[in-house]
C-alpha cells in the first residue's frame, strides 16, 4: 500500500466518510471511490452496481466492490435516483485501480436533496481525516 | 498405538521445553467444572487383524451386489466400476490433500476439478459447473435458494415427480426462512403436468427432474417454454441418473437455467447412499450467485498455465453471513472419482453405456408387459420404470428377498395413490438371464 | 540442520484431458450387449457429450501425473491450523471398501441392512460418549451442514416454545461458516469481540444477549487455539435468557477424553469426522459433520433415525417434531465407516492420548518459535498456536511469503490470514501424528526462513520456485473467469 503522499486526490470532487467521491456536474452527481480506497482494496476484480432507475437514500448501500479476497460495500454519498451506471467496469474493473476519478466512475445520481452534496468533505478535509487515521 | 509416534523419552523432553510437569499439566487452562469425571466408556482398542474380522462380519450382515440381485435405483445405481478407476482413487496424493488453498502444490486437485467442471458443462449443456455440492438433494435445495436470491421472489414450484427424498431435503432447507414450495402434480403418463401452474411470474423457479423419479423422461423443451412464460422465472432441472444425458438432449439445450443432481452413477460406489456427488451447473450470467467452489484457469509468474480457486468472494470465508451458501467442505474426492470415470468412458463410451442401460430396461419392461404385468406410465423411460403388481405382491417381494432378489422399490410409502406400484431398475450390470429370472419370479 | 525435505525431482507436464486422446479410443470395456437395441423418440435424444476418447493407459498416466503435483498428508507434514491434518490410517480405507458396505443400496429393506445400521447405531453411541452429549445424528455431510442442522434445531426448539427468535451471537474469531449457516436459517448474526486474552468475555455476551436471541455459536477450543475459560459463565448467561449454546467442534482433537462438552454448557455441537476422527480430506471433501445434542433437543433431530430393539436395527421417520432431512439418504456413510474403524482401533485411552500429544506438539512449537515469530497470545495453547508476520514486516516480508518459502523446505504451509482477528495470522496445527524429529525439522525450517527474511528477503518474495508452478495470477483468474475449457 502506498503512502498518502503518493496518492492522488482530485480537487474538483467531494469526499464521503466511506471513501466515495462525488462530483456535481449540472444536475447530476457522478460517484466513484477515492485513490486511497482503491489502494487499500488492491486489485479490483469486480464491481457490482445497481440498476438505472433504482433510488437510494444517502448512506444506503448501492453496490459492492471486490478484490480477490475481500468484498467492500459501496455507500451513497448523496441520496437520489440512479440515472447511469458505468457499464465498462464489467469488462475492465481495473479502471477503478488505474483511473479512480475518471474511467473508474461507478454511478451517476439525480440527487434528491442538494444539501447532501454540500455536507461532503472537500479535498483538504478528507486529507485531514486520512492523516488522522494513519496516526 | 501405531498412529502415535512419540516415545516416553520424547514426551519427557518435550514437556520440559513446554514447562509442564506431565501431559495432564498441558490442560491447566481448562476449568474443573468442564472436565470429564471418568474415562470414556468405549470398546477396547482392536488390533488390525481383529478389526478386519469384526468388519468382515458386519459387512456380511448387509446384502449387497453382486451376491444379491438388486433391481432398484431410485437415486442409487449399480454401475460397473473399472479397476483403473478404483486404482487411481487409491492415489493418496488426491485423498490426503486438503482443499487446494495453496495452488502451487495442489495443481493435481485443481486441474482435476477444472476438467470435471468442463465435462459437466458439456454433459449438461450449460456454461459453468461448480466443484460439487454434498449430494443431489442438497444441490436441488441450493438451486432453489439461488433462484430465490436472483429473482427476489419467495415462492418456488417443484414437481411431485422429483425424487421424494430430494423434495424433503429442499423443504427442510427452505422452511426456516419461510420460503414457500408449491407442488406440481404428475399426469397419468408419469410426466409433470404444468397445467395447473398458473402464472410462472409467481415463482422464483420451477423445478422438474428428468429422468424423473418414475424413470420417465420429461419433455424438457416443452416444460422450458412454459416455465419461461415469464423470462425471469428460472427453470431448474434436477436428476438422479445423469448417465441418461449420454443419450438425451441436455437440460441446457432445453432451456434449463440451473441443472443439478446426483452424480453417484459416475463410478462412485453406492455405499449405503453416501458419499455421492452433488452436481451443480448454471448459465454464465448467474455465476456470481452460485454456491460452492469454482476453479479457474490462469497463469503463473513465468506465464505457465495453472489453476486456482476463484470468485471466492461469493463464499462463506469471505462474505460470511452474506455468502451465497454456507458450504465449505464439498465432495472433492467424489468429483475426482467422477472425472476419472468419465475420462475412461469418453464421448463414445458414455453414449454406448447409456444406450445399453436404456435397452436393458426396455427389455425388462417388454418382458414384464408380455407376462401380464401392468406398466401404468406410458412415457418413454431410461433405465427405471414403474410397474403395478397385483394386490398382495408385497408377500412375493418379501419371499424373493430370501432368494437374494430385491424386486424393486415399493412406492406406496412415497405416494399414497401408488400402492402396489414398484419402481424397477435395470442397468448394464443386469444380464438378460438376470432379467428373465426376475420376470419369472415376479409372475409365478 | 539436515538437508531440507523439499527438493526437485522429475514431474511431468500433462495436457488437459481434451487436449489428448483420439476419437474411437476407449478406456472401459462395457458388459456384453445381450439384449436388442430398442428405439427411443428422437425428439428426446441429443448428441453424445463432447468428451475426448482416451485409452486406459491415457487415463492412468494422466491422473498419476496430476497426483504427483499434489501435496498430501502422506507426502509430508501438513500443519494447517483448524483443519487437523492427521495421518489417515489405511485400514480405514480397507474397511470402507468391503463389498458389503460399498455395494449396499440405501433403500434396502432393513432386514438386509443390519450390518450398516449397526455401525451407524454404535458410532452414534461412541460420539455421544466422547462428547458427553445425549443423542447424535450422523446425517450432515460436512461441518457446515452440521452447523446448519444445529441452527435449524435451535429454530425448531424456539418455535416449540411458542417464541421464535431472530438473532444469534457469534464471536469475531469464528469461522465464516458460522454466520453463513446462521443466516441460511434466517438468524441475524450479532458479533462479539474477543477480549485482550483472545477469549470470549462474559460481560460482552451479557451486553448483547436478550430474549430475541436464539443463542450463541462458540468454537471451543477457539480458532486462536485457546480454551474458552469462561465457557460456563457464558453458557449460564445465554441459558438464563432462554437461549441455547451451539458448539463448533472443529477443534475437538484437543480435548477428547478430557472435556465433557455437555458440562461446558453446549446444547448442540458438531464434530468433523474428517478432522478429529482421521478420515481423509480428499482435496476438499467428502467430510462428515455429525451433530450431538442434549436430551431437550433430541426430538428435533433429522429423520430417519436409527433405532435398536433386542439387537435388531431399524430406521424410523416417526418423530413429529423433527426438522426434516438434510441428505437424500443417511449422510456420507463411507466416511462414517472410516471414523468407526478409527475409534475401534484407538479405544478410549489412545483417543485421549491423541489429544494430549496434539496439545503437546502445538505447545512445543509455540515455545520454540515464540522468539522468532510474533505470538499473538502468549498463553498455554491447545492443539494449535497462532503467530503473525509482525517481526518480519520491517523486512517487507509477509505471511504469504513465509508460507510460500515453507513449501520449498518440504512442508505444507500453515493456515494463513485466519483467524481474522490476528493481522497476518500464521496458524499452526501439527496434530499428534507428527513425530518429534519432523516437528523439529519444521521448527528449524521456520527459523531458517526468519533468518532469510532479514538477510535475503528476495528468496521469500520469489518463492516457491520448485513446485510444478510458481505463484499464480489470482487477479487475472477473477477478472476474466475461465471456468471451463
Amino acid at each position: 500500500m502506498k503512502e498518502l503522499s503518493e496518492l492522488k486526490f482530485a480537487d474538483d470532487v467531494r469526499y464521503a466518510e466511506d471513501h466515495e467521491w462525488a462530483k456535481l456536474e449540472g444536475d447530476t452527481v457522478t460517484v466513484g471511490i477515492s485513490d486511497y480506497a482503491q489502494d487499500q482494496l488492491g486489485d479490483i476484480v469486480f464491481v457490482e452496481l445497481p440498476q438505472v432507475g433504482d433510488s437510494f437514500a444517502k448512506g444506503d448501500e448501492f453496490g459492492t466492490v471486490e478484490s480477490v479476497k475481500a468484498v467492500s460495500e459501496l455507500y451513497m454519498p448523496v441520496g437520489g435516483e440512479i440515472v447511469a451506471i458505468n457499464e465498462a467496469l464489467e469488462d475492465s474493473p481495473e479502471s477503478v485501480n488505474n483511473a479512480p476519478y475518471t474511467d473508474g466512475w461507478m454511478i451517476k445520481v439525480n440527487p434528491s436533496n442538494p444539501a447532501d452534496y454540500d455536507s461532503l468533505m472537500d479535498r483538504e478535509a478528507y486529507l485531514e481525516k486520512l492523516k488522522g487515521q494513519e496516526e | 498405538m501405531r498412529y502415535l509416534p512419540h516415545t516416553d523419552e520424547e514426551i519427557r523432553d518435550m514437556l520440559q521445553v513446554v514447562g509442564a510437569a506431565d501431559l495432564d499439566g498441558l490442560f491447566a487452562s481448562i476449568p474443573r467444572n468442564c472436565r470429564r469425571s471418568g474415562d470414556m466408556d468405549l470398546p477396547e482398542a482392536m488390533s488390525e487383524w481383529d478389526l478386519n474380522r469384526h468388519m468382515n462380519h458386519l459387512a456380511a450382515a448387509t446384502a449387497a451386489t453382486p451376491e444379491y440381485r438388486i433391481f432398484m435405483g431410485a437415486g442409487s445405481y449399480d454401475h460397473f466400476i473399472p479397476a483403473a478407476t478404483t486404482y487411481l482413487m487409491g492415489r493418496s496424493e488426491f485423498s490426503t490433500a486438503y482443499t487446494p488453498y495453496q495452488p502451487e502444490i495442489s495443481q493435481g486437485t485443481l486441474q482435476a476439478i477444472y476438467e470435471y467442471q468442463t465435462f459437466i458443462t458439456r454433459l449438461l449443456g450449460l456454461d459453468v459447473a461448480n466443484a460439487s455440492m454434498y449430494d443431489g438433494a442438497s444441490a436441488l435445495a441450493e438451486a432453489l435458494l439461488m433462484a430465490i436470491r436472483i429473482t427476489k421472489r419467495r415462492k418456488v414450484a417443484v414437481s411431485t415427480a422429483v425424487h421424494p427424498l430430494y423434495r424433503k431435503v429442499a423443504a427442510t432447507y427452505l422452511s426456516p426462512a419461510e420460503f414457500d414450495i408449491v407442488e406440481i402434480p404428475y399426469g397419468s403418463d408419469g410426466r409433470t403436468d404444468l397445467g395447473g401452474l398458473g402464472n410462472p411470474a409467481d415463482f422464483a423457479a420451477v423445478a422438474v427432474q428428468s429422468p424423473n423419479f418414475f424413470g420417465c423422461i420429461e419433455d424438457l423443451q416443452a416444460l422450458g417454454q412454459a416455465i419461461h412464460g415469464d423470462p425471469k422465472t428460472l427453470m431448474v432441472t434436477c436428476f438422479s441418473e445423469p448417465l441418461a444425458y449420454g443419450l438425451l438432449k441436455s437440460p441446457g439445450s432445453c432451456g434449463a437455467d440451473i441443472a443439478c443432481g446426483e452424480g453417484q452413477s459416475f463410478g462412485i460406489p453406492r455405499s449405503f447412499g453416501g458419499p455421492g456427488l452433488g452436481i451443480f451447473a448454471a448459465r454464465r450470467q448467474f455465476v456470481r450467485s452460485m454456491p460452492g467452489r469454482l476453479v479457474g484457469q490462469t497463469v503463473d509468474k513465468d506465464g505457465k498455465r495453472g489453476f486456482v480457486l476463484t470468485l471466492a468472494t461469493r463464499e462463506q470465508h469471505i462474505r460470511r453471513e452474506r455468502a451465497t451458501s454456507n458450504i465449505c467442505s464439498n465432495q472433492g474426492l467424489c468429483l475426482t472419482n467422477a472425472i476419472i470415470y468419465l475420462a475412461s468412458l469418453g464421448g463414445s463410451g458414455i453414449r454406448a453405456l447409456a444406450r445399453l442401460n436404456h435397452d436393458k430396461a426396455e427389455y425388462l419392461k417388454a418382458a414384464l408387459k408380455k407376462a401380464g404385468v401392468a406398466v401404468p406410465f406410458e412415457s418413454p423411460t431410461f433405465n427405471e420404470f414403474v410397474v403395478q403388481f397385483p394386490p398382495g405382491f408385497a408377500d412375493t417381494h418379501a419371499r424373493l428377498l430370501a432368494k437374494k432378489i430385491v424386486a424393486g422399490l415399493p412406492l406406496g410409502a412415497y405416494y399414497k395413490e401408488l400402492a402396489d406400484h414398484y419402481l424397477l431398475c435395470a442397468t448394464e450390470t443386469c444380464t438378460a438371464e438376470d432379467l428373465d429370472r426376475l420376470v419369472k419370479e415376479v409372475t409365478s | 540442520m539436515n538437508e531440507p525435505a523439499g527438493t526437485t525431482g522429475l514431474v511431468f507436464n500433462e495436457p488437459l484431458l481434451w487436449e489428448k486422446g483420439a476419437p474411437g479410443r476407449c478406456g472401459v470395456s462395457l458388459p456384453q450387449r445381450d439384449v436388442p437395441a430398442s428405439p427411443l423418440d428422437s425428439a428426446l435424444t441429443g448428441d453424445a457429450p463432447d468428451f475426448p476418447d482416451l485409452s486406459e493407459i491415457d487415463v492412468i498416466r494422466h491422473f498419476t501425473r496430476l497426483s504427483q503435483w499434489n501435496f498430501g498428508v502422506d507426502s509430508g507434514m501438513y500443519p494447517l491450523g483448524s483443519c487437523t491434518m492427521k495421518y489417515n490410517p489405511k485400514t480405514n480405507e480397507r474397511q470402507a471398501a468391503l463389498a458389503g458396505f460399498c455395494g449396499a443400496h440405501p433403500l434396502m429393506p432393513e432386514s438386509l441392512a443390519q450390518g450398516v445400521l449397526k455401525i451407524m447405531f454404535e458410532l452414534q453411541q461412541y460420539l455421544a460418549e466422547i462428547t458427553g452429549m445425549h443423542a447424535v445424528t450422523l446425517q450432515p455431510a460436512a461441518g457446515s451442514q452440521g452447523e446448519l442442522t444445529g441452527m435449524m434445531l435451535f429454530a425448531a426448539y424456539h418455535r416449540s416454545q411458542g417464541a421464535p427468535r431472530k438473532k444469534i451471537i457469534i464471536p469475531d474469531s469464528a469461522h465464516g461458516t458460522n454466520p453463513a449457516s446462521a443466516a441460511l436459517c434466517g438468524f441475524k448474526p450479532v458479533a462479539v469481540k474477543s477480549d485482550e486474552n483472545g477469549l470470549l468475555s462474559p460481560q460482552a455476551v451479557k451486553a448483547v444477549m436478550d430474549t430475541d436471541t436464539a443463542g450463541i455459536m462458540i468454537t471451543n477450543p477457539n480458532t486462536l487455539g485457546l480454551f474458552e475459560e469462561h465457557i460456563r459463565q457464558v453458557a449460564d448467561i445465554v441459558h438464563a435468557k432462554g437461549g441455547l449454546v451451539y458448539g463448533d467442534g472443529a477443534n475437538m482433537n484437543a480435548i477428547m477424553g478430557i472435556v465433557d462438552m455437555a458440562q461446558t454448557g453446549f446444547d448442540a455441537m458438531h464434530l468433523n469426522l474428517h478432522k478429529t476422527f482421521s478420515t481423509p480430506h480428499g482435496g476438499g471433501g467428502p467430510g462428515s459433520g455429525p451433530v450431538c445434542v442434549t436430551r431437550a433437543l433430541e426430538p428435533f433431530l433429522p429423520v430417519p433415525r436409527v433405532l435398536e430393539a433386542g439387537g435388531r436395527y431399524t430406521l424410523s421417520d416417526d418423530f413429529p417434531q423433527s426438522i426434516g432431512k438434510l441428505h437424500a439418504f443417511y449422510g456420507n456413510f463411507g466416511i462414517l465407516i472410516r471414523a468407526y474403524s478409527y475409534i475401534r482401533s484407538m479405544g478410549a485411552a489412545n483417543l485421549k492420548k491423541a489429544s494430549q500429544l496434539a496439545v503437546l506438539n502445538a505447545n512445543y512449537i509455540k515455545e520454540r518459535l515464540k522468539g522468532t515469530y510474533h505470538l499473538a497470545y502468549d498463553r498455554p495453547c491447545m492443539h494449535e498456536c497462532v503467530f503473525s508476520d509482525k517481526y518480519q514486516e520491517a523486512h517487507h516480508v509477509t505471511t504469504l511469503d513465509i508460507a510460500k518459502r515453507l513449501m520449498e523446505y518440504g512442508f505444507h504451509p500453515p493456515t494463513i490470514y485466519f483467524p481474522l482477528v490476528v493481522h497476518g495470522a500464521i496458524m499452526i496445527e501439527p496434530t499428534e501424528t507428527e513425530c518429534r524429529q519432523d516437528i523439529d525439522r519444521f521448527i528449524e525450517a521456520m527459523q531458517a526462513i526468519a533468518r532469510e527474511a532479514e538477510e535475503s528477503p528476495e528468496l521469500l518474495h520469489a518463492a516457491p520456485r520448485i513446485p510444478k508452478v510458481r505463484r499464480l495470477d489470482e487477479t487475472l483468474a477473477a477478472r476474466k473467469p475461465c471456468l471451463a475449457g
